[in-house]
């Protein structure tokens, strides 16, 4: 269905190569995962197919890229509009018109499809992807999951036969991913739909794979076989494929069914031992003070009867749905929105009657897209204005950066470093004022797993170092890692508030694999049983 | 509690054409250019925010009737302000206060910077303005009634993708006031206060740097879902569809220079020259939808509602039309000498049919 002939890629402006030596065949009704770390050329990989690469970004092209027979050279994206249905990362920039049911029929109209044929097609999808109750809403108003599952939707009607997803499920919380993951699974079993997709986060997504492709590294010629045989070598890996390497299972579980069946024998071994105490060593000053808060944005009630209270040392997650309210938490605590009942006290401080510049050193937030943050044209005039901004002495900045993540350059622009490294600016420049109380709202999304182990060392040295870390996340794996306590929003009010091992393994869905396959003993990543492992042989 | 009931934009199947809403406020807006009584003025504003009032959704752009409104009163506001300062040719003799007066020189002269300013040229002011406050609400409430989206389903299809491309910068607005708000939001996050010229000024170039982003994404987004494709026309049709076209427009340029021009020189060939260029066009037109293979995915039906909806515009303006020649000096009051508006009784009847689409219109069934 999707064949690449010894495809080689380079951008315009770069001399390097995006893609080397791509030779890969995906047949007809597979689920094909891409995976590796970020920047190997996963988007431009999914861009060839869809034709975007290189109609859209310009660049040189060699070899031969065919989908459904027809090079992807002399035809342009919208000849390929009829074969190959295209979803990338932002649902948002995908949408032409402003309601669900014309979204559906746009592409369809597009192709000149008949009139009846349209109106029962719409049909059809709104049923298959569970929309009929949404068909006349306007788009700008639907969650984050509904969006991803419209924009699916759009690219379905026109039944192409194969289906390009840029990480469906990177924004959404896992409830909101196991739904688009479903829909996905019905597409390819019952329709024959060839999906080709990248994913940062395996552990929804690899068991339901049938051929991975793993680009290792910039360049460097991809590795295409069977899930489990590419896991066994992936710097890239779920859990649970980290927890059968440990254990040396064979064949390597990718799921936590087959993982929990090879268990056995870990589970015995671990009987005896505990997990490490997760907890602050010492509780510490009150830092963040939330009593009844209640917060109304426009006509919603965005936070109702909210109290919560972060001491110092003290990592708390943030959990719950798309938008039942976490963000509006974090904006609250930073004086973006003023409550309308209640009261909040950040260091001390009322945040929305204190100064920005005052509140700076009580309390920092790293918004979810940390681009924002980010003004200047190099990283080192970013710094220095840091440093202006919180008056710091010159170079407090730059200094944090290169603690945090050594080897990024002064003098590029912000807008070229990878996500991670854009991460670690961003919590470099909140840091400069060294405010007690550190924020972070969604934090991992796009980071590939390398960055995310590194994120958690920070953030765990910033802890031990006695600040108070409040994170909102849909990551299980990353609040599993790192936080002390975790609280469950919905609806804007809290449901849960407890120790992180009793409330996330109350829940199936904000379980962590290890604390699955190990259950039900209360272990949560896998650091903790390694370590355990090696304390006593 | 019960939980907000969520927006809808219409029940299916039970649409009015988007158009009817258009002819109907454009009709008002019509009738609003052909007086300056203030009152009948007041009532044609007050028709078409009852309409709006009673049959609009809670759909996104519903909610741009509220900014159409503040949009006339500061047009109202700048053209009192610009009567004031700059002084107005109208002769009054009531005058109310004066400005000092800025002296000129002499290049500039019949510009006049302060100085009286009587009441006449102020009413005058006031209902010049009000006119166009009158016009900006009836626009506003088409935009509200009707998604300017769903005009578009019913352009001829050479024109879509032209269309298509001024919806979408359309709409390119609100998603630049959300990331301002977000991005000032974040200079608060840096320390620095989020008001002054200073930090829009600051804000601006992210801001532009991500419209643009979204705009290329958008752009690769359409392009991979077939928008602009084409389908195969033989050469001789592109070639009659072209000179078709081109004819037309000639046609319509020559012809209408002939019905304007002084003298009624052309007056002989200009209507029928008029009306074959516009025929010419139309069929250009027609044949070069031919060339995009597009379908139209439930097109608003032109039903009785849309009828009676189209039809009671098109009558508060032909009758105000009417009125304009036999009762001018009701509609048209002279600002000097000063005398309190009378409300014409017919007229104000007539104007008063702008109404019937509270009724005729299906309620939140609209689009």
């Amino acid at each position: 269905m999707i064949r690449f002939e010894q495809v080689s890629f380079r951008y315009a402006d770069t001399a390097a190569p995006a893609l080397q030596g791509v030779d890969i065949e995906v047949p007809e009704g597979e689920l094909c995962l891409v995976v590796g770390p970020s920047g190997v050329g996963k988007s431009t990989l999914l861009g060839a197919v869809s034709g975007l690469v290189p109609h859209f970004t310009g660049g040189h092209l060699t070899g031969r890229v065919t989908v459904a027979g027809r090079d992807t050279r002399t035809h342009r994206p919208r000849e390929l509009a009829d074969v190959v249905g295209t979803v990338g990362q932002d649902p948002l920039s995908h949408f032409v018109t402003d309601t669900v049911e014309d979204e559906l029929a746009y592409g369809m109209e597009s192709l000149g499809i008949a009139p009846e044929t349209m109106r029962r097609r719409v049909e059809e999808t709104l049923d298959l992807l569970g929309l009929a109750e949404l068909r006349d809403r306007p788009i700008a108003t639907l969650s984050g999951g509904q969006q991803q599952r419209v924009a699916i939707g759009s690219v379905l009607t026109v039944h192409p036969r194969v289906l390009v997803l840029d990480e469906p499920t990177s924004a959404l919380d896992p409830g909101a991913a196991e739904e688009v993951l479903a829909v996905l699974q019905r597409l390819v079993h019952d329709l024959g739909t060839t999906v080709l997709l990248a994913e940062h986060r395996l552990e929804r997504v690899v068991q339901y794979a049938d051929q991975v492709i793993l680009l290792p590294s910039p360049g460097a010629p991809p590795v295409v076989g069977a899930p489990a045989d590419i896991m066994a070598v992936s710097p890239v890996h779920p859990p649970v494929v980290a927890l059968g390497r440990l254990a040396g299972w064979s064949p390597l579980p990718l799921s936590i069914r087959d993982a929990r069946r090879a268990a056995g024998p870990l589970r015995e071994r671990l009987a005896d031992r505990t997990p490490g105490t997760s907890g602050p060593a010492a509780p510490g000053e009150l830092l963040v003070c939330a009593e009844r808060l209640g917060v109304r944005r426009g006509r919603v009630e965005a936070l109702r009867g909210v109290d919560l209270a972060v001491r110092a040392g003290e990592t708390v997650a943030l959990m719950g749905r798309n938008g039942a309210g976490k963000s509006t938490l974090l904006s609250t605590l930073v004086g973006l929105h003023t409550p309308a009942a209640g009261t909040v006290t950040v260091g001390g401080a009322v945040p929305h009657r204190t100064r920005p510049a005052e509140l700076l050193r009580r309390v920092g937030l790293v918004p979810q897209e940390p681009r924002d943050l980010l003004y200047a044209d190099t990283v080192d005039a970013e710094c220095a204005a840091a440093d202006r901004d919180a008056a710091a002495p010159p170079g407090t900045c730059r200094g944090l950066v290169a603690e945090l993540l050594p080897g990024i350059p002064g003098d590029v622009h912000p807008r070229d470093l990878s996500e991670g490294q854009r991460l670690s600016l961003a919590l470099a420049i909140v840091l400069t004022a060294s405010p007690p109380v550190l924020l972070l709202d969604e934090p991992t999304r796009g980071l590939d797993y390398a960055a995310k182990s590194r994120l958690v060392g920070q953030l765990r040295a910033l802890a031990a170092a006695g600040h108070a870390i409040v994170l909102a996340t849909h990551d299980v794996e990353l609040a599993a890692d790192l936080a002390h306590r975790v609280v469950i929003l919905a609806d804007g009010e809290i449901v849960a508030d407890g120790p992180a091992a009793d409330v996330v393994l109350s829940s199936p869905a904000f379980a962590p694999q290890t604390a699955k396959v190990l259950a039900p003993a209360p272990w949560l990543t896998v650091t903790q049983v390694t370590r355990a492992l090696e304390a006593t042989p | 509690m019960t939980p907000p009931t969520p927006p809808r934009t219409g029940r299916p199947g039970a649409n009015l054409h988007a158009g009817a809403w258009w002819i109907w406020a454009l009709g008002l807006a019509t009738a609003a250019s052909r007086t300056t009584n203030v009152l009948l003025l007041a009532l044609l504003t007050a028709v078409a925010g009852y309409v709006v009032a009673a049959r609009r959704t809670d759909a996104p752009w519903a909610r741009s009737y509220g900014t159409f409104l503040r949009l006339g009163l500061a047009v109202l506001a700048i053209r009192l302000v610009f009567a004031i300062v700059l002084g107005s040719p109208i002769p009054g003799t009531h005058t109310l206060f004066t400005l000092p007066e800025v002296p000129l020189p002499g290049w500039a002269q019949g510009v006049r910077l302060g100085g009286r300013v009587t009441a006449e040229s102020v009413v005058f002011a006031l209902r010049d303005g009000m006119k166009l406050a009158t016009l900006l609400v009836c626009v506003g409430a088409a935009n509200s009634l009707a998604n300017p989206a769903r005009l578009l389903k019913s352009l001829p299809g050479a024109l879509y993708e032209a269309g298509v491309a001024v919806v979408v910068a359309m709409t390119f607005a609100p998603h630049l006031v959300a990331d301002v708000a977000r991005l000032r939001a974040a200079r608060r996050l840096r320390g620095r206060d989020d008001r002054g010229v200073r930090a829009m000024l600051q804000v601006g170039l992210p801001v532009l740097e991500g419209a643009l982003e979204r705009s290329v994404a958008l752009a690769a987004a359409m392009d991979a879902r077939g928008y602009g494709r084409t389908a195969d026309v033989p050469p001789a049709v592109r070639r009659t569809t072209a000179a078709l076209t081109v004819g037309g427009l000639l046609g319509i340029c020559a012809g209408t220079y002939g019905l304007l021009a002084a003298g009624g020189a052309g007056a002989g060939y200009g209507l029928p020259l008029l009306l074959l260029g516009l025929a010419a066009a139309v069929a250009g037109l027609r044949l070069g939808g031919r060339r995009s293979p597009r379908t139209r995915y439930r097109p608003d039906a032109w039903g009785a509602r849309a009828w009676l909806v189209a039809g009671s515009g098109a009558a508060v303006a032909a009758a105000m039309i009417a009125a304009a020649t036999y009762a001018p000096a009701a509609l048209d009051p002279p600002a000097v000498p000063l005398a309190a508006p009378t409300l014409p009784l017919w007229p104000a009847a007539c104007v008063l049919l702008g109404l019937l689409p509270a009724v005729a219109a299906p309620k939140g069934a609209l689009r």
